[in-house]
Order: structure tokens, then C-alpha cells, then sequence
């Protein structure tokens, strides 16, 4: 249907409007709510997933230069995964819960009901370009949401495929895919939405929040920060550096939000470990990375100015232990360690998101959690030790959005764990059932019959019935 | 450190400065960060301490309500401090499981492994009370708070100052200081406290002020919850038995702070074949409850304040309401004081019918059946409860379907509330977040993911460069098709 471009932004704005207005439409003629609707449009997807591979692969090829396993793995697969589960579930997820009724509400009995919140705006990143509007957009559709779908217009190649697939598999009356950048998204976060869903960063994150602010808009927001990695001596060291390197470089070149963004080394390893790293840098992307088509590239030029300046401040390019290359042309920066920088320099301060992994040395667990605790609460935390009290010591004395222990991503894949951050790095959680909890509201009800109650229940009270009915509120939270 | 510490104990004297929100806010982040919130121990310390804060203070409590809202012994006793009491003994009692760690199975991609799901504080939570049940919406929301192990500051309304000052005079006397602070004041105090970079932040209240606390959280990225209100609609069918239905309305109506109640039933919509009837039997009921001189009842609270009373006034006094008044209407403005008032048949776009009354005025409006009364509610803003009074199974369960509310009762009114195993809260005007029971728990945590490995069970097909082999075996691994990905590994498929 209607992919609204952004040369008049007044008739853009307007446009938004009147789609939100369609949507609601939709979701009042209560369509979106049957099952049967949610799972014909989760098969759709499903289909449209797999009879459109090799164009999707194409379009993400072409806007970020990931070989086509690597999309496979990371986007495709997991989106027919989340789909096929969701059918599955669907059920099981949309039944009422009953819950105890406590001695002073009997007779009575009580659920809760999830239903959907409503129309939802679903606005995706550049980095899993794919997945990371589609997963959200299938809590949406399992929750009976209708749903905008905001495709980022750095990757504008995926951008125009989902916008000219999606309608082609999906109901346009309830999800619609709307293009373009800043302009139309200040215009789509204008409207009255039922939910915004936002992945990206902190700095966007807060102006979503603010506008969701003017309408109550309930928002989840999955950000980012810089994700940590402890690592002492306990472990195989060239077992946890392929774990290591695999997160930091294999899934899209450091540009992920659960990439590990710095190291933390116990000192006695220390040159060990740097020097596994090197070996295994090597042995997955090759003497010459610059060659190796599994890294992909640099989004574009903004993002590979940005990542460069980190390693040209003076005090950060005196510690490059390898790498270190670049080429503007081809947007290529090597997979780069920089040890022991300075904590105060910018490549400590901020989310790196590209291929530099800083390493510091520390003595131990106190140094380390005291480094992660002066940071801001990240989205996930990495803690490489086979010793369970270093684990647990990670898991109850830091904050995270999740804890990877002895692996890195990999927690992505497993469903029955909420995937969000905390604090700076996000609120709300998604996937599997919380991506269906993430767009629906429960609802408590309570029934109660119509049999006449005791005299006691009404005013006027007497102190004899306050006395009778405190004295059974008395004995009532006994039981409790 | 000893320096910090000194600062903020000249920091922490009551002073009507920033610098002493600041001081506060940074001295609860040093609790919070030394770990002293998170053991059992502790919060099971306090919410002991706050039990025996609810059971000895009982008159103090009583004579504070009685001041700031006129309310009777009984409905202190009942709404303020039996509802507190129950919560805090349900921590108690399940605070163990609670915080005990969700076990979650692993995944192929990531076998073998084990998951969990481990809550955490979300650290240091500001908790901005209202003034209605000044007491308990203070209380309840910091008992999740502290079963969750966070730090908390909680800002009662000023508009029931006596409680306010009751709550600063009290908690101190009974909970840890180092984590938990009462700040008093008024508009100025809570810019300065929305001002800074909380965890978490909690507040009942209107919609209005819900936005400017969104609005400021956004800042530093704060969670929220908003318990909000609107107007509370309650359908009321021909095959109701209209005597049991509306003695229940009326005490959800009157019998709870006068209206002044977020969950209070704010309007009816009566089937038109029986509104005459509901109109008659309402009327009976009030003065069955509160006598033919409502004033004289010792059951029935007052307006809080010259301002609400002023605001409910105006609603009943606008030219095209006044004619509608069936019953009440009379009013005491010394004594703050308005009878029990039922209107009927008022127009739609009258203030009464457009904004929350929250007051002691109850209109009646006619309409057709149950579809139409869908209609009117889901026009408008979802509400934080709905009431539908019915004895047709197919009615109640169409209008919980089709009716999104923050809860729904049938055949009855408020009683959602004493209900722990329910979500209390609203949705989209009427609020974001829920709390009561294992919900208070929840909306002050942080649910963090941990995903337990090995060094073991490294697939080397999931390391680069990935060889067309390789990816045959990650693609099989992740199909399911495992014996596919068995034959590629040992080479007897290629």
C-alpha cells in the first residue's frame, strides 16, 4: 500500500495521521484479536520469509556487505524460529490465568487477560536490519496488535524490499510498512500510538521516550552500551578467545549491541591472552582481514569517522597491539585491540560499536566489577571463568541485561530468557513469550455472582459490625 | 569515602535546597551500591519494621486520615491499614520465592547450557504518593520496592499534610534510613526530586502530571509506573438483581472516600428499560446507607480541599447538569461537605460526563443494550476499571472481551483491588505498569538473563571462515535436522 515519501513533510505528517487513524479502525473492528487471524498473518510471514531469501540476502548484501550465511543465521533463521514458536504458542499465550481469590473477595473467581494494547509503531536499526523490525513485529502481530513498521533508511536497500514485500504477505488494513528518516519518524513519533517498540540508541532512545511521554505511550526501548568481558585465569584461553572474537568481530563487525565492547583481563594472563586473540583473529578472518569477506564493512562514512577518531586520540593509538588498518574507500577498519588505554579516553567512554576491542588489565574480580559499576548499566555482561564463586559474584554484584557466562551473543537464540537491557541500555524485554507480553496488556477481571450480601458489608456501620468485620480481616490475613 | 559519608550527613538536615535532594539521591546510590538492599536479610528487616509501623500506629494513622479527609475510624482501619498489613505479610511470606531465580532451558545453538531468569533492584526508586489514601498508595508501593531490594524516597502528597508529616515523622523511627527517605513538600520539591537520575520511578495520580513524570524520566531514561485514573464507567443490564447491584455500586462509590477514589464507579450506563428502576433503588440505598441527612452520617468522608470542592461544584452548577439532579445536590462549603448526588440523563459533552469527577456525583445515562454500551466506552479513553453488573454469562464475557480496561469486575465494584494473584493497574490514559502482590515485586526489579556455559561443546562449524561445509552443519544443527548435521560432522555426508 501507500509508502509515503518525505518531499512534503506536512502531507507526510498528515498521511501519518490518517494511518494511524486506518489502523485504530482495524483494531476497533476487532479483527486483530482472533487467533485465527494472528496466526494466518504469522504463516504469511513465515512464507514470506522463505520464498524471498535470495532477495532478502541481495538487499542486505548490498546495503552492509554481510555475506549471505551470516544473514541467514542471524536474521533469517531466527525470524522463522520466533515465527514457527509463535504459532506454536500462540494458544497457551492467549488463555486466561486464574488466579486465587483471597477469603475477603469469595465468592468470587479472578483471571487475567491478556489482550492486545493496540496500534503499535515498531521502529528498526541498520545493524540486523531484517530481523530487528520483523522479531518485534511478530510479538505485534501474536499479541493482535496492529502495526507500523519504520525500517531504517541507512539501509535503504532493505528498507524498500520490506516495504514492497510485507503488504504483498500481510493484512494492510492492520500492517503497514512507512519509509524515510528523521523527518517522518519526528512525524510518526507525533502520533497517539498504543505502544512504540524502539531498538537503537541512547541518545534516540530518550527523545522516543519524550514523545511517547505527550500520549502515555507505554514504550520498550532496546538500546545499547558498552558491553564488558571478564576474563581470568581459569579457563582454556583458546577456547574463550574463539567465543570472544566470534561475538566481538563474526556478527557484523563489532556492530551489534551485544557485541563485546571491552575486555577486562585478570593481569597474570594478560599477554597470553592477547596474544590467543591475535592467533585466533588470524585464523578466522585471515593474515589480511581487509580481504575477508565475513567481516562486511563499516556502515558508511559517518559511522567509519567515527570509529577512526577513537583510535586516532593520541593516548589510544599508542597502545594498538594489532590492527589498526583502515580504508576509507572500502570502509574497512581491521579488527583492532588497543591494551590498557587510559579509562577516561573515548574509546572507554562510550559504546564503541565497530571493531576495536580496549583490553585493561585488572587484579582481579573487586577491580573489575568496580570498573563495570562505574559505568553505565550495559546490555549484556561476559564473564569467562570456570571458578562458580567468580560467576556468581558477576551475576549478584553487577546490574546487566543479561549475563553470557563462559559465551558471548549466543543468549540471543534462547528464547525463554527476556533479551533487554537495563537502565541506559533499555527498558522492557523481548522474544519468544515476552515479545507477546511486550505488546499486550494484562488485564485483571473478577467475577463475582449475584447472591445477596451480608448485612455487615454496608454503611450504616455500627461498632459492633466495624468489630465483626475487623476481627474477620483479622483472622482473613492469619491465613495469608 | 569518610568524606562523602560527612558531606552527606550535613546534606541529609531538612533544608529547602536542591543540594539536599542531590545529597539524598547520591547517598541512597551509596547504599545501594555497597550491596546492604539486596540480602533477604535486610528486606525482610524492614518490611518487619514496617508491619510493626502499621500495627502500633494505628491512631496516629486514624487521627491523621481523620484530619486531612475526615475519614471514620473503620474506613482508616479497612482501606489504609488492613490493605498495607496484607501486602506486607504477602511479602513476607513469598519474598523468598520470589527473588529465587527462574530456571529456563537452553537452546540447540547454545547446547549444552542452562538458563535463568534472576531478578535484581532496579536500584535507587522514587515513589510520589497521592492524596486519596494517602496512606496505603505510599505504603504499598514501597513495599514491592523494598521486597525488590531497592533504595527508595518517597514523596506523599501535600494535599493530606497531616499524613504526609506522619509518614516523615514515622519511617524513619522503623525503616534503615541509609536506603529509605521521606521528602515532603510540594510543586517546587518534586521538580528538584524529578530532576534526578532515578532507577525507577512510581507515581499515583492524574494523567496530566503523568506526562510531565514521562516526560522528565525520559531524561535519563527512567522506567515508570503510572497508576492514573479517568472515569470508571458501570453497565447495568435487565437481568441484574438491581438491589444487591447497586448497594455494591453505592458503596463503591460513597463508601470509598467519597468517590475520591481512582477505582470509584464514576458514571452508569443503564439498559433503558430499567434506568427509571435504577434511579429509584439508588436513591433507596443512600439513604439506607448514609440516612435522610447524609451531613449527620459518620460513614461518609469530605471533599479534601476548597479547591476539589469548588472544582465538583462547578461540574454540578454548569446550566446543563443542574436541571438533572434526582437526588442530593445539597452542599456545605465550610464544611466541605457535598450529599450523595445522583443525576440522570445529562448530556454527553457536559463537563461532568467528560472529565474524571472523582467526588460524590454519580450520573445515570440511558442506553440501548450492551453493544451500545461498548460503543460509549471504547470511544473513549480505556479506563482504569470497569463494572458490569449482569447475570447473562454471554454479557459479562462479551463485555470483558470486548472492553479493554485496566481490570474488569463483574457484579461488583473496587473488589480488584484485594485481589494480590491481579495486575492492578491501568492502560493507555489510565496508567502504564501494575502493581499488588508479586507485581509490586516485579515493577520495582530488573529481570536479568543469565546464560550458563561450559567450555565444553564447541561445534568448530561455528567459528570462521565459514566453509560451505560448515554452513551445512549450523543450518542442520539449527533445522532440528540432527542427524543431518551428525552425518556432516563425521564426513559421511558432504
Amino acid at each position: 500500500m501507500a509508502i509515503i515519501e518525505e518531499e512534503n513533510l506536512v502531507a507526510a505528517a498528515a498521511g501519518v495521521e490518517q494511518l494511524v487513524r486506518d489502523l485504530q479502525r482495524t483494531v476497533r473492528s476487532g479483527i486483530t484479536k482472533t487467533e485465527k487471524w494472528r496466526i494466518q498473518q504469522l504463516k504469511a510471514l513465515l512464507k514470506l520469509i522463505v520464498e524471498n531469501q535470495d532477495s532478502l540476502l541481495q538487499a542486505v548484501f548490498t546495503d552492509l556487505g554481510k555475506p549471505a550465511h551470516q544473514v541467514v543465521f542471524t536474521e533469517l533463521l531466527t525470524l522463522a524460529t520466533s515465527c514457527k514458536l509463535a504459532i506454536k504458542e500462540l494458544k497457551q499465550w492467549m488463555a486466561p490465568k486464574e488466579v486465587p481469590v483471597p477469603p475477603l473477595a469469595l465468592p468470587g473467581t479472578a483471571f487475567v487477560v491478556p489482550e492486545p494494547l493496540g496500534v503499535a509503531l515498531v521502529i528498526a536499526p541498520w545493524n540486523f536490519p531484517i530481523s530487528l523490525g520483523v522479531d518485534p513485529l511478530i510479538g505485534a502481530i501474536s499479541a493482535g496488535c496492529a502495526a507500523v513498521l519504520k525500517p531504517s533508511e541507512i539501509t535503504p536497500t532493505v528498507s524498500s524490499i520490506l516495504a514492497d514485500l510485507l503488504p504483498k504477505y500481510l493484512d494492510t488494513d492492520a500492517i503497514r510498512v512507512v519509509e524515510g528518516g528523521i523527518p517522518i519518524t519526528t512525524a510518526l513519533l507525533a502520533q497517539k500510538w498504543d505502544k512504540i517498540f524502539y531498538t537503537g540508541n541512547y541518545t534516540v532512545g530518550r527523545i522516543v521516550m519524550a514523545a511517547a511521554a505527550k500520549h502515555l505511550t507505554p514504550v520498550t526501548l532496546e538500546l545499547g552500551g558498552k558491553s564488558p568481558v571478564y576474563i581470568d585465569d581459569s579457563v582454556d584461553l583458546k577456547v574463550s578467545a574463539r567465543r570472544i572474537c566470534q561475538g566481538k568481530w563474526s556478527f557484523s563487525d563489532g556492530q551489534a549491541c551485544v557485541a563485546p565492547d571491552y575486555l577486562l583481563v585478570q593481569e597474570s594472563i594478560a599477554p597470553k591472552l592477547v596474544e590467543t586473540l591475535k592467533e585466533t583473529i588470524v585464523e578466522f578472518f585471515g593474515e589480511d582481514p581487509s580481504t575477508c569477506a565475513e567481516l562486511g564493512r563499516i556502515v558508511n562514512a559517518n559511522h567509519f569517522r567515527r570509529l577512526t577518531r577513537l583510535l586516532d586520540d593520541p593516548r589510544t593509538a599508542e597502545k594498538i597491539v594489532h590492527g589498526g588498518e583502515r580504508n576509507e574507500q572500502s570502509l574497512f577498519i581491521a579488527p583492532t585491540i588497543v591494551l590498557d588505554v587510559p579509562l577516561d579516553v573515548p574509546v572507554m567512554l562510550d559504546e564503541i560499536f565497530g571493531p576495536i576491542l580496549p583490553i585493561i588489565t585488572v587484579k582481579g574480580v573487586d577491580e573489575a566489577i568496580n570498573i563495570i559499576l562505574d559505568l553505565p548499566k550495559p546490555l549484556a555482561l561476559y564473564v569467562f571463568s570456570t571458578n562458580k564463586a567468580v560467576q556468581e559474584r558477576f551475576v549478584t554484584e553487577t546490574s546487566a541485561g543479561t549475563v553470557g557466562i563462559n559465551e558471548t551473543v549466543l543468549h540471543v537464540a534462547v528464547l525463554g530468557l527476556p533479551f533487554g537491557g537495563v537502565g541506559e541500555s533499555g527498558m522492557g524485554a523481548y522474544h519468544g513469550k515476552h515479545s507477546f507480553d511486550a505488546f499486550s496488556h494484562y488485564k485483571g477481571v473478577y467475577h463475582k455472582r449475584m447472591e445477596a450480601d451480608a448485612d455487615g458489608t454496608f454503611p450504616p456501620y455500627t461498632s459492633a459490625r466495624n468489630n465483626l468485620i475487623r476481627s474477620f480481616l483479622t483472622e482473613d490475613l492469619e491465613e495469608i | 569515602m569518610a568524606a562523602e559519608e560527612e558531606e552527606d550527613r550535613q546534606v541529609l538536615t531538612k533544608s529547602d535546597s536542591s543540594f539536599f535532594v542531590e545529597g539524598i539521591v547520591r547517598h541512597l546510590r551509596r547504599t545501594v551500591r555497597s550491596g546492604k538492599t539486596k540480602p533477604e536479610a535486610w528486606r525482610r528487616q524492614q518490611l518487619q519494621g514496617l508491619l510493626r509501623l502499621l500495627v502500633e500506629r494505628e491512631e496516629d494513622i486514624s487521627r491523621a486520615l481523620a484530619q486531612d479527609l475526615r475519614k471514620s475510624a473503620y474506613e482508616t482501619y479497612i482501606f489504609e491499614i488492613s490493605l498495607a498489613v496484607e501486602e506486607c505479610k504477602l511479602a513476607l511470606k513469598k519474598l523468598r520465592s520470589w527473588m529465587a531465580p527462574q530456571k529456563v532451558a537452553g537452546t540447540v545453538a547454545t547446547f549444552p547450557s542452562s538458563g535463568a531468569i534472576v531478578p535484581e533492584p532496579l536500584g535507587v526508586a522514587l515513589v510520589i504518593s497521592t492524596w486519596n489514601f494517602p496512606f496505603v498508595l505510599a505504603v504499598n508501593p514501597m513495599i514491592g520496592a523494598i521486597a525488590a531490594g531497592c533504595a527508595v524516597v518517597l514523596k506523599p502528597s501535600e494535599i493530606a499534610p497531616a499524613t504526609s508529616a506522619l509518614l516523615a515523622k514515622l519511617i524513619p523511627l522503623y525503616l534503615d534510613t541509609s536506603a529509605i527517605q521521606v521528602v515532603e513538600g510540594g510543586v517546587p520539591e518534586i521538580t528538584t526530586l524529578l530532576q534526578q537520575n532515578w532507577d525507577k520511578i512510581f507515581y499515583t495520580g492524574n494523567s496530566k502530571v503523568g506526562r510531565i513524570i514521562m516526560a522528565a524520566a525520559s531524561k535519563h531514561l527512567t522506567p515508570v509506573t503510572l497508576e492514573l485514573g479517568g472515569k470508571c464507567p458501570v453497565y447495568i443490564d435487565s437481568t441484574a438483581n438491581l438491589k444487591v447491584a447497586l448497594r455494591r455500586i453505592a458503596v463503591g462509590k460513597w463508601g470509598n472516600n467519597n468517590g475520591q477514589a481512582c477505582i470509584a464507579p464514576d458514571y452508569i450506563l443503564a439498559e433503558d428499560s430499567i434506568a427509571p428502576r435504577v434511579v429509584d433503588v439508588l436513591k433507596e440505598t443512600i439513604v439506607e446507607f448514609f440516612g435522610k441527612d447524609p451531613k449527620t452520617s459518620k460513614d461518609l468522608s469530605r471533599i479534601v480541599n476548597q479547591f476539589h470542592f469548588k472544582r465538583l461544584m462547578d461540574l454540578l452548577n454548569d446550566s446543563r447538569t443542574l436541571g438533572k439532579i434526582v437526588h442530593g445536590g445539597e452542599q456545605d462549603a465550610a464544611n466541605l461537605y457535598i450529599a450523595p448526588t445522583v443525576l440522570y440523563d445529562v448530556p454527553l459533552n457536559v463537563p461532568i460526563m467528560t472529565e474524571e469527577i472523582f467526588g460524590p456525583l454519580l450520573p445515570i445515562i440511558k442506553v440501548k443494550g450492551a453493544a451500545e454500551a461498548i460503543a460509549f466506552i471504547t470511544e473513549r479513553s480505556k479506563p482504569l476499571a470497569f463494572y458490569v453488573f449482569t447475570t447473562d454469562k454471554t454479557i459479562a464475557q462479551l463485555m470483558v472481551s470486548e472492553v479493554s480496561a485496566g481490570g474488569i469486575v463483574v457484579n461488583d465494584t473496587c473488589l480488584q483491588f484485594v485481589v494480590p494473584g491481579l495486575p492492578f493497574g491501568g492502560v493507555g490514559e489510565s496508567g502504564t505498569g501494575a502493581y499488588h502482590g508479586k507485581f509490586s515485586f516485579d515493577t520495582f526489579s530488573n529481570h536479568k538473563a543469565v546464560l550458563y556455559r561450559q567450555e565444553v561443546g564447541d561445534v568448530y562449524a561455528r567459528y570462521p571462515p565459514h566453509t560451505k561445509h560448515k554452513q551445512k552443519i549450523i543450518k542442520s544443527l539449527l533445522t532440528g535436522d540432527f542427524l543431518g548435521a551428525t552425518l556432516l560432522l563425521l564426513g559421511w555426508r558432504q
